[in-house]
């Protein structure tokens, strides 16, 4: 599998070659691998799937235009991100959103000097690996990470959901290695504290544990 | 005892296998005795796991569809000029 994932990477600067010198059907196989990312990006910072969908045509139409532009072509997988990402940002700008969020972005909860610290401490019960087909469970994820303040989701979108490498993430963000990881902890434990009402394990009853331990129940069963 | 604080802000590190082994070594010995870390440290490996997990999130049906569709018209544009 990531042998695989590293030849479709090496492949890349050459079909970018290809495309600029005139093949440029070849296009779609270039964008292909990064649509799904693309669309998970520009969603978690509109909240909208019509309006992510219109984004990434958007920015895809950029990608493909400016190609010529991009210097260091094995690194088209940061720069198509980091377009994506702008372009998402531009459209909710105009779409003036931010006018809502501004309260919650600016919170001493979310400034990043302060430290992050759980509130939340019971167990998580195990979870099947189907978890994740769970309508309940998705939409409590979309909303967790929508939640997320803006430099912190980025980076979470990037490296826990598209498994970016730090450097890739860093690059794709114009952050450097080390606020990428600040954040990504940070982020990381917002995510935890927003998803634990949903996962924790249910409490035991004070009957239940008693008859848990209570011997002569227990020898009776 | 390193102090929870401690063990919380090196979490990630941890779990990204990046930590010292000094620190990997403080932060076992404390998660072996303190609950409450032990929660975090379980419930934050549980979040990597459904979060990373390509299924979780799904892309409207006929989103890809659509993409290549608005492509191609955009690159037959672009020849025609």
């Amino acid at each position: 599998m990531e042998q695989k994932v590293s030849a479709e990477r090496s492949s890349e600067p050459l079909l970018i070659q290809r495309i600029l010198a005139g093949d440029r059907n070849l296009f779609h196989d270039l964008i292909r691998p990064y649509e799904r990312g693309a669309f998970l990006t520009a969603y978690s910072i509109l909240r909208n799937q019509d309006d992510a969908e219109e984004t990434v045509q958007q920015a895809v139409v950029k990608i493909f235009s400016h190609l010529a532009e991009l210097s260091e072509r094995d690194k088209f997988k940061q720069w198509a991100m980091r377009v994506v990402e702008n372009e998402a940002k531009m459209y909710r700008r105009k779409r003036r959103q931010h006018l809502y969020e501004s309260i919650d972005q600016n919170s001493t909860e979310t400034s990043e000097d302060k430290p992050f610290y759980p509130k939340q401490f019971a167990d998580w019960r195990d979870l099947p690996s189907d978890v994740v087909e769970q309508k309940e469970v998705r939409e409590a994820v979309a909303k967790a990470v929508a939640d997320l303040p803006d430099i912190y989701r980025a980076v979470f979108v990037l490296r826990d959901m598209q498994h970016l490498d730090v450097a890739e993430t860093a690059e794709a963000l114009g952050l450097g290695e080390s606020a990428v990881k600040t954040r990504l902890h940070r982020a990381r434990l917002m995510m935890r504290e927003s998803l634990t009402p949903l996962f924790a394990k249910p409490k035991v009853s004070i009957w239940e544990r008693w008859k848990g331990s209570n011997p002569w129940l227990a020898a009776k069963r | 005892m390193v102090s929870c604080k401690t063990i919380v802000a090196h979490l990630s590190e941890y779990v990204d296998g990046d930590a010292t082994i000094e620190m990997r070594q403080k932060i076992e010995r404390h998660l072996r005795g303190c609950r409450r870390c032990s929660a975090v440290y379980d419930s934050t490996r549980k979040m990597l796991v459904i979060t990373g997990d390509e299924r979780i999130f799904e892309v409207p049906t006929g989103f890809s569809e659509r993409l290549h569709g608005f492509l191609n018209e955009v690159i037959s544009n672009s020849e025609a000029h």
